[in-house]
């Protein structure tokens, strides 16, 4: 079980409640399209992602951006079991989706670099830290039921 | 290899970046030490405590070096050689580190320069740090 002291609960929870699931999902899931194209392949059915504008204005990009952040919610609501939450999903990931878990650690990165542009000095080194370990959870359970 | 687009988004966003060089050099530092703490082995004889002067010189030493390989992208391997060797010979860093530090680069440019820090210029300057990080490792072997 992972060990989360009263601060970084407080620096996640505080966090989540100002971020909005949808603006920052898409903003995210623009980002890893962009700056990673080959995780494109995962996105056949999305329609046009020919160039960067084409993303950002992709509705289903929009859409799918939002899911993953209300997914990431769960995690946050059982911090301290964050492992059987996404068993699901991880098996999803797996067996279904076939998505090699290095992505997990692509969107992570990318989610980062969003939160740091949108909160500004907010976003000290420390409460970045405490959501680069959160992340590493979250990755960490997404991969489990790989096999 | 770089577009034409691309090199101007990365001398667009380093002109924003060189009045700043020890201060957010400092702060990539600091944020690799908080991040990634088994870094620090790398600075035992530094103070790597936030806001140090070692620090915040350090970081202005690696900003410049990098300053310099985005001022002449074509040039990259011969801008860096000798701290190519550097890398190889003395500091032995592991290479993973490089990636560590570009990511902690990206969050502070992000941070600092949410609007001009599009989707292409973070691919255009991703792109550019993976080149640098190869360079450094090149000679490791």
């Amino acid at each position: 079980m992972v060990h989360w002291t009263d601060a970084e609960r407080e620096a996640i929870n505080t966090f989540w409640a100002k971020i909005d699931h949808e603006e920052v999902g898409h903003q995210a899931l623009t980002r890893v399209l962009v700056v990673y194209p080959w995780t494109q392949r995962y996105f056949s059915t999305f329609g046009n992602l020919s160039n960067a504008t084409a993303i950002a204005g992709n509705p289903k990009v929009r859409a799918h951006g939002k899911r993953v952040l209300d997914a990431l919610g769960d995690a946050i609501t059982h911090l301290d079991n964050v492992s059987a939450t996404y068993a699901k999903l991880s098996q999803l990931h797996s067996e279904k989706l076939h998505v090699d878990p290095e992505n997990f650690r692509l969107l992570g990165e990318t989610l980062i670099i969003v939160l740091a542009g949108q909160f500004g000095a907010a976003f000290t080194p420390a409460i970045h830290a405490t959501w680069q370990k959160f992340l590493a959870v979250v990755i960490a359970a997404l991969s489990k039921q790989y096999h | 290899m770089y577009s034409a687009t691309e090199k101007a988004l990365i001398a667009s966003i380093w002109e924003k970046v060189t009045p700043h060089t020890e201060q957010w050099g400092g702060e990539a530092l600091e944020r690799l030490f908080a991040v990634f703490p088994q870094t620090k082995i790398y600075f035992k004889h530094v103070d790597t405590s936030p806001g140090s002067a070692a620090i915040r010189s350090h970081g202005d030493k690696v900003m410049k070096a990098i300053g310099s390989a985005a001022g002449d992208l074509d040039n990259m391997l011969t801008t860096l050689s000798s701290l190519s060797n550097l890398h190889a010979y003395n500091l032995m860093v592991d290479p993973v580190n490089f990636k560590l530090l570009s990511h902690c680069i990206l969050v502070v440019l992000a941070n600092h320069l949410p609007s001009e820090f599009t989707p292409e210029a973070h691919l255009a300057f991703d792109k550019f740090l993976a080149s640098v990080a190869a360079i450094l490792s090149q000679k490791y072997r």
